[in-house]
């Protein structure tokens, strides 16, 4: 079958989460957009690993997962840290830096 | 490639894309987390049909299993009822946002339409399974990037515990403050040692019957402070006779009975009984007054 | 040892008319005292103001001395010319190195000739006598000893201007005499007029300078070296462009110190200094400086037509000028400067024609020197037996009270006037016969400058006439104290004990008026005057005037007449009134200066002070306000371009996508 198709879902994918990340305030939800984006583009990387024959897109795929899960990580221990102080989990209300 | 694996894809991919907009769209977070979920075993699946097994397995046990659950434990801690109102605040970004999307989409697969892909190789098919495959590129060609990976991890977690560490605002309470405390409350009626577990000395197991100390003594307080303010807390007295009753009749040489210095002597006893009447020798009370203020009367039955 | 050589009339004059030619470098002995000259005055000078107020006492006897020290020299340096051959007159005492710059190499030297002599004797001789004036005039003055120093200064700048031998030497004297005379009538500097009026000559002066300054450039560009004896000999090979060029730019400089149109307007201003510097700076030596330039520059000049022609009209103009003007003033002093100026017109008028007028142009110089000084002194001595009055509205019948002023004055006007056998008549109508004469064949020029000459004459005869008049005959306009008594005149305004002046003020001028008698007489009999100059001027053969010249001194002594009688008749016969009339247009208008002062305001002063505006302005506005502009542009954007900081982090991600669309987009459009 044509392996753009899988490359088509990637991208459709990719600009859900994009668009996730424009539009929804709660930043839990903002930071499954940024996975949803990591994990479209695993599976374009699986994609042309199996187009290729090569098994380095699975590898890189694999790094990817990794660095997202400490990403992870880190990304929600920074929203709880801001909740706990700010009692908001609003993207919009840290904007401090305006102007 | 094979018709299965278009069944599959097209069965699938609606579903995902359908699931992805509800990510977008629901209004309480723990659905979209949900919806995120269903994409990421979606995505393992796919995986799987696409020759790469272990990243599939990867995926869901690494981010189904371990990441999407830690979204949930923080929703969780940041309020799961908690939901987002869909009115968007910055002006225009709604439209700003769905024209960055569709543009998005429009350039991403303009472009890859425009390629005309080779068809699929797919992997080598030697004898090795996938895991060993891409631990042996793993640990050749990118040893130096596995490496570095394991201490980023390090450091994430090391970032979590720093990132959610409290500071102690108060004094902390240890082991000698607590005793202090306790002795402080003993004027008031506090007690100095906690009390036992529940169904350790007991003798009965109903809610009205007092349990009992260390030294056999009833506690009031183990009884509901509802029955003992209604006066249907069972005296000891009455329990105590009862109990006697019973053990006469079916254990005369229970050491208890033995110990119990206003039984009869009918069990043969031997004058160690008498010998020490001793502190265990105390008259039963009643309920304390505190407890029963008018229902002292009618305890017995 | 000199003296007994004594010069015979006819060594003066030679049967043989000389050439002029280089100047040579071997001074003879005879001549060797001439930094003397300089040297004395310049000591004076130097010692009465560096001992300030410790030489008061006696530091006018000082200035005298050296005055008359310097007389001394240069009568030994004119014996000693006589003494020697007339084709051996011209030479060049170089005295110091003083530039060594490569290719300018200008060393400090003195040119001794029959001009340059002329020149030492008349402003010593003048000087001197002024010097004497001058103690009894500001006796009364705490600041004489500084009055007396800048005379000396004076007297030297000026001896170092006629006897130097480089342009560049003669800049140095120029300025210094420029210097000397801002001092001098800015003297009595506490009072606010005075000074406005020195700085008004001394920046007139200055426009001059520039011209001299860029003649000097021209020269040492086209000829490589300021040094006269260099500068004559190439002349004639220079092309007709750079010489006119070098000849106006020398025009433009005589016309700032004597006083020429267009910058005349400083000469009656300064009047404001006291007598003395009138009569000395003002009537007989500075402002004939610019004639001395000329004719010591004759050899560019006759390279150069069409130069020549342009000192021609500008003398004629400023003879007419001065004399209109002359006519309509009240005031004593200004009217004689307007005198000065227009018989200086004549001088520089006669200059221009070329050789056959330089001589009578330094002859018409010497003469005025003697009459102009002598009525400027006579003047003083009017005022000062009238208070220091100047206006003549106020004089009249004075003749009865200060008799020697009287007749010296009366003398000098005479000589004027050019009524023969005074000096006047010797110079100025042989300087109107010149202009009489055709230029390479041109009778137009014949006519119209000679005309002008032969008008010109007949009013000064009138103004002159009117001045003398109005100040000593008729009936008096001035108050006298003695109450109401008929014929006593009019008794409002302040009184007057008009009485004549001390001998030290009486004597120099007695002296001046035997000048202005005998001395034009003398120096005309056998042209000894023009043969005395020809090693300098060189001798020239003149055409004959359109008109005979018996017909000119007939023409000119009518008008002479007629212009006496006018005078007579409105200043003697009728009263003269005390509020001046309102007068004619022409009459105002000459009372203003013909409007000069507003001229220059309106041609120079005005844009001057705009353009000066402009550039303050513009230096604020443009180029403070350039990158004030630059740095208020940068903050004023900043601060449009800061809104789009919203501090949303969503607007920053929705940028960064649709950058990240943009840089696709233009990718894939660039590649297919």
């Amino acid at each position: 079958m044509e392996l753009m198709h899988y490359i088509v879902l990637s991208g459709i994918l990719f600009s859900i989460g994009a668009a996730t990340v424009l539009l929804r305030r709660n930043a839990i939800i903002v930071f499954m957009g940024v996975e949803l984006m990591l994990n479209a583009c695993n599976l374009a990387f699986v994609t042309f690993a199996r187009m290729h024959g090569d098994a380095q897109g699975q590898v890189i795929a694999f790094f990817v997962m990794v660095v997202a899960a400490a990403e992870v990580v880190v990304g929600l221990a920074i929203i709880v840290a801001i909740f706990r102080s700010r009692r908001s989990a609003s993207v919009d209300d840290v904007n401090l830096l305006k102007n | 490639m094979s018709t299965g694996e278009d069944v599959l894809f097209w069965i699938l991919a609606p579903l995902m894309v359908i699931a992805a907009m509800g990510l977008l769209f629901t209004r309480k977070a723990v659905h979209a987390a949900v919806a995120v979920v269903f994409v990421m075993i979606s995505l393992a699946v796919l995986y799987i049909a696409q020759e790469a097994p272990f990243l599939g397995v990867v995926q869901i046990v690494v981010y189904t299993g371990a990441v999407m659950m830690l979204f949930l434990f923080v929703l969780m801690l940041v309020g799961v009822d908690a939901s987002d109102s869909l009115v968007e605040t910055i002006k225009g970004q709604r439209w700003i946002g769905a024209l960055l999307g569709l543009g998005l989409v429009a350039i991403i697969v303009g472009v890859v339409v425009q390629v005309t892909f080779p068809p699929a190789v797919g992997l080598p098919a030697d004898e090795q399974t996938n895991p060993v495959t891409l631990a042996r590129i793993l640990f050749s060609d990118y040893v130096f990037t596995f490496e570095v990976v394991g201490i980023l991890l390090v450091t994430a977690a090391v970032a979590a515990l720093v990132l959610t560490h409290r500071r102690r605002l108060e004094p902390h309470r240890g082991q000698k403050e607590r005793a202090d405390e306790k002795v402080a409350r003993l004027p008031e009626g506090g007690r100095l040692v906690s009390l036992p577990a529940p169904g350790v000395y007991a003798q009965h197991n109903a809610m009205d019957v007092p349990a009992l100390d260390a030294q056999g003594r009833p506690i009031p307080e183990s009884i509901s402070r509802v029955l003992r303010i209604r006066g249907q807390a069972r005296s000891e007295s009455s329990i105590l006779e009862s109990e006697r009753d019973v053990m006469v009749e079916h254990m005369p040489d229970h050491s208890l009975l033995s110990v119990r210095a206003d039984l009869p002597d009918t069990a043969g006893t031997d004058g160690a009984a008498d010998a020490h009447p001793g502190p265990d020798a105390r008259p039963d009370d009643g309920p304390p007054d505190d407890a029963t203020p008018s229902g002292t009367e009618s305890e017995d039955r | 040892m000199y003296l007994a050589q004594m010069p015979s009339l006819t060594s003066l004059a030679s049967a043989v008319p000389a050439e002029t030619h280089g100047a040579s470098t071997d001074v003879p002995a005879s001549l060797q005292a001439a930094p003397l000259v300089i040297l004395l005055p310049l000591l004076g000078a130097a010692l009465l103001l560096l001992l300030g107020r410790r030489s008061d006492r006696w530091g006018h006897w000082l200035g005298v001395l050296m005055s008359a020290g310097a007389f001394v020299v240069g009568l030994i340096l004119f014996v000693g010319l006589t003494g020697l051959d007339t084709g051996d007159r011209v030479y060049d005492m170089t005295l110091f190195e003083w530039i060594p710059a490569g290719t300018l190499d200008v060393s400090a030297g003195l040119r001794i000739d029959p001009l340059s002599v002329t020149f030492v004797l008349l402003v010593t001789f003048v000087g001197s006598l002024i010097h004497i004036y001058s103690i009894a005039y500001m006796e009364h003055d705490e600041n004489r000893r500084r009055f007396f120093a800048y005379l000396n200064l004076f007297v030297a700048a000026m001896l170092v201007l006629v006897m130097a031998d480089s342009y560049l030497l003669l800049f140095v004297g120029w300025e210094g005499v420029g210097l000397a005379s801002y001092l001098l009538i800015g003297f009595w500097y506490h009072e606010r007029a005075n000074a406005v009026a020195a700085k008004k000559a001394f920046v007139m002066n200055r426009v001059g300078d520039i011209g001299l300054l860029v003649a000097m450039m021209l020269m040492l560009a086209t000829f490589g070296s300021l040094n006269f004896s260099e500068v004559f000999a190439q002349a004639p090979e220079a092309s007709a462009g750079i010489a006119t060029a070098i000849g106006l730019m020398l025009l433009l400089a005589a016309c700032g110190k004597s006083a020429q149109f267009p910058l005349q307007a400083w000469l009656g201003d300064a009047m404001a200094g006291p007598t003395p510097v009138s009569a000395l700076i003002h009537a007989a030596t500075m402002v004939t400086a610019g004639v001395y330039l000329v004719v010591r520059s004759a050899p560019v000049f006759e390279s150069t037509p069409t130069a020549q022609l342009v000192v021609v009209i500008v003398g004629a103009v400023t003879l007419i000028f001065g004399a209109i003007v002359g006519s309509a003033k009240d005031d004593i002093k200004k009217a004689l400067a307007a005198s000065t100026m227009s018989q200086i017109g004549y001088m520089i008028l006669a200059a221009g024609l070329g050789p056959v007028g330089y001589a009578f142009a330094i002859f018409h110089l010497v003469t005025h020197g003697f009459f102009k000084a002598g009525m400027f002194l006579g003047a003083g001595s009017v005022m000062h037996g009238m208070d220091d009055g100047v206006n003549m509205r106020r004089f009249g019948g004075l003749s009865r009270f200060m008799k020697v002023t009287f007749v010296t004055f009366g003398l000098g006007w005479l000589a004027i006037l050019g009524i023969p056998p005074f000096s006047g008549f010797w110079s100025k109508d042989k300087i109107i016969e010149v202009a009489f004469i055709p230029v390479d064949g041109q009778e137009w020029r014949a006519w119209v400058f000679g005309l002008a000459a032969l008008i010109g004459a007949g009013i000064t005869a009138f103004y002159m006439s009117r001045l003398f008049f109005m100040t000593f005959t008729g009936r008096r306009r001035w108050n006298d104290g003695s109450g109401s008594v008929s014929g006593a005149g009019p008794q409002d305004g302040d009184v007057r004990h008009p009485h004549e002046s001390p001998k030290l003020m009486t004597v120099p001028m007695i002296i001046l008026a035997i000048g202005s008698v005998a001395l034009g007489g003398i120096l005309a009999w056998g042209d000894m005057f023009v043969t005395w100059l020809e090693p300098v001027t060189g001798h020239a053969e003149h055409g004959e005037p359109v008109l005979a010249p018996w017909v000119l001194i007939v023409l000119t002594l009518l008008l002479v007449l007629a212009g006496i009688a006018l005078a007579w008749r409105q200043y003697t016969v009728a009263d003269v009134p005390i509020t001046p009339p309102r007068g004619s247009a022409l009459t105002r208008a000459a009372r203003k200066d013909l409007y000069q002062d507003d001229v220059n305001e309106a041609l120079v002063m005005r844009p001057g002070q705009y353009l000066t505006r402009t550039l303050v302005y513009a230096d604020k506005e443009i180029v403070d306000g350039s990158f004030m502009g630059l740095g208020a542009m940068f903050s004023r954007s900043a601060s449009v371009w800061r809104k789009a900081q919203n501090g949303y982090v969503r607007t920053y991600a929705a940028t960064i996508l649709a950058g990240l669309i943009v840089i696709v987009a233009v990718v894939l459009a660039l590649a297919s």
